[in-house]
């Protein structure tokens, strides 16, 4: 996966990424898509191209429990949120979505808004094409793994008639 | 009664007897059902049968289309599904009725139990909860229900309709932090102004993935009502629980409302915790957490003097019979500052018939407040006290947020009710320590 960077600070909450009001409204993943990121910048979701990357500090997503939040990110186009930490229940909800939520030590150090990255789940690196560093990310337990291999707990339990977990 | 997983009876008995266990250990353990009578150790990737789980109208639609789209006919066992309408209640849009509908067929066509017009976690507790369950709910702040010697977390929506189907998930068994809080409290210091404190202190990060336990002679005395405050507010430092374990305070809470304690869980004496905190209550004062994050916490007298447009005494951390006699205490007599709302949403009906029953209501209507049907609402910027631009609110909820309760140009403090009173009063920021009788 290649895009580019949005880059964003520590402590990105739930209600900043998808605020409650349109949430309660909708469960509609285009209609969340457009006021995605809204309390931090209106936007956002007109300036993202799809394959693009949210790349975070640390405790991205803290907050509710609404998994709206990982889903407007995913609908208006972003292949994976790569952050320092992920509070939770964002971190849980995301890949049971099929949003690849990386944990990646580092990343916002080696990174700058509009860098150009290269995210390579198999060899578990991040690639910044901008300025050739490369950055090790942290590794996943294997049956989330093969969660976001499939594309999420839903496509998961399609494929095989069971949970990862069983 | 709630029927409960329980584990064969001599692992059951050798984990709660184990010295070297947390609370949250011992009770994974015991709900183990991956490898079951083996230990689940902190950092452990497990899996768990759930006792309890919940959804409500933010939460529950999406988790009835997943379940849907699942496949599936049949929630696992319908006496263990709890819907709740509670966000925005009575509905304050056609959309939103019409997720309420769904909600109501569902739970009608499965036979679970619905309720609307309470606020989830308080309605659990007043209803369902009993120590030693496991409670997974669709909603961030399920951790209050760790108040009753519960280990209680949140998930989303997916996640509940994958509980609804099998009654199982998997948890990586958290790692804890104990705080123990000794001393006597001084005057206009409560429980919110500990929690407010001690987030303060580790930040909104600090408790990450981890449990917190509360222990101490101060917790020994508190009420349920100021223990769900405390365990409510864990959400707010990361914790995926904050728990008070079982004690007779407890038992006399559940026999009232006529349940029984059940399987009583203490932490180990030799238990290892990521880390202890030890805090003297003497030297506390009352706190604020300043906009927009929750760990931005400096003592009421350092922001005193801030104008305010609306006060908030309402949501799942704070609007409880203790804290709506503490408000009426500070306002028999008194006015509300002209110009200010005061906006009171009790957390559920059996707390508001509290309030009409003991002149509470009748103290906090004459005083000026607004007295609103117990909902969300105002907490989450739904309905019944949204702010526009450029307002300020004193808030006795969990969430500063930018946004969180309206405008993003509005700004939220967050405080304990004898503060939001204080300063409703006042109608600037204000010590409650000046107004308390
Ligand atoms: S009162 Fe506020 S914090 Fe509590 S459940 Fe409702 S929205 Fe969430």
């Amino acid at each position: 996966m290649i895009g580019r960077v949005w880059k964003f600070s520590d402590n990105i909450d739930t209600d900043v990424i998808i605020p409650y009001k349109y949430k309660a409204r909708s469960i509609d993943p285009k209609e969340l898509a457009e006021h995605c990121m809204e309390g931090i910048d209106p936007e956002f979701s007109k300036k993202v191209k799809k394959g693009d990357f949210i790349v975070a500090g640390r405790n991205f997503g803290c907050g509710s429990s609404r998994e709206q939040a990982p889903v407007a990110i995913k609908a208006c186009g972003i292949s994976a949120v790569i952050a320092e930490s992920f509070a939770r229940i964002f971190y849980r909800n995301a890949i049971n979505i099929g949003l690849p939520a990386i944990v990646c030590k580092g990343i916002s150090k080696e990174t700058n808004e509009g860098d150009l990255i290269e995210l390579d789940l198999k060899e578990g690196t991040v690639k910044n094409l901008s300025n050739g560093k490369v950055i090790k990310i942290n590794k996943q337990p294997d049956f989330l793994e093969r969660m976001l291999e499939v594309g999420g707990l839903i496509e998961y339990y399609k494929k095989f008639g069971k949970f990862p977990w069983e | 009664m709630q029927r409960m997983n329980i584990a064969n009876k001599d692992f059951q008995d050798k984990v709660l007897a184990d010295e070297g266990l947390t609370f949250s250990e011992k009770i994974l353990s015991l709900k183990r059902s991956d490898e079951p009578g083996k230990v689940a150790n902190a950092n452990e990737i497990m899996v768990a049968k759930v006792d309890l789980s919940m959804a409500h109208d933010g939460t529950a639609p999406l988790a009835i289309k997943v379940l849907n789209e699942l496949g599936i006919k049949n929630v696992w066992d319908s006496s263990k599904v709890i819907l709740h309408i509670d966000h925005t209640y009575p509905s304050s849009s056609e959309q939103i009725a019409n997720f309420h509908s769904i909600m109501r067929k569902f739970a009608k066509a499965q036979g679970c139990h619905i309720q609307e017009g309470n606020i989830c976690h308080q309605y659990m507790i007043e209803k369902f909860v009993v120590p030693g369950m496991l409670i997974i709910g669709a909603d961030s702040h399920t951790n209050t229900q760790g108040c009753l010697g519960a280990f209680a977390t949140g998930m989303g929506s997916t996640e509940i309709a994958a509980i609804w189907a099998g009654g199982k998930i998997w948890l990586k068994v958290p790692e804890s932090i104990k705080v123990i809080f000794n001393g006597s409290l001084p005057k206009g210091v409560y429980a919110k102004d500990l929690i407010l404190f001690t987030i303060g202190k580790i930040s909104c990060e600090g408790a990450n993935y981890k449990t917190i336990e509360f222990t101490g002679s101060v917790i020994k005395e508190f009420s349920i009502d100021s223990r769900a405050t405390l365990c409510n507010m864990t959400t707010e430092a990361g914790a995926k629980a904050g728990i008070v374990e079982m004690d007779n305070v407890t038992k006399e809470y559940l026999m009232a409302l006529g349940r029984e304690p059940m399987l009583e869980v203490h932490a180990g004496k030799e238990a290892i915790y990521d880390k202890v905190l030890e805090e003297d209550v003497e030297q506390m004062e009352p706190y604020v957490a300043l906009p927009n994050s929750v760990d931005n916490v400096k003592p009421v007298r350092e922001v005193e003097g801030i104008p305010i447009d609306q006060a908030f005494l309402g949501s799942c951390t704070n609007a409880r019979p203790e804290d709506l006699m503490i408000a009426a205490r500070m306002l028999k007599g008194r006015k509300v500052k002209e110009g200010v709302r005061l906006i009171v949403t009790p957390a559920s009906k059996s707390v508001y018939k509290f309030a009409l029953r003991n002149e509470i209501a009748n103290i906090l209507m004459e005083a000026g407040a607004f007295i609103t049907s117990p909902t969300c609402g105002a907490c989450v910027g739904t309905h019944c006290g949204v702010l526009g631009a450029g307002e300020v609110c004193i808030s006795s909820s969990n969430r500063n947020f930018i946004g969180r309760m309206g405008s993003t140009e509005s700004k939220v403090y967050l405080a304990s009710p004898a503060t939001v009173i204080a300063s409703a009063i006042k109608g600037k920021i204000a010590d409650p320590r000046d107004y308390l009788r």
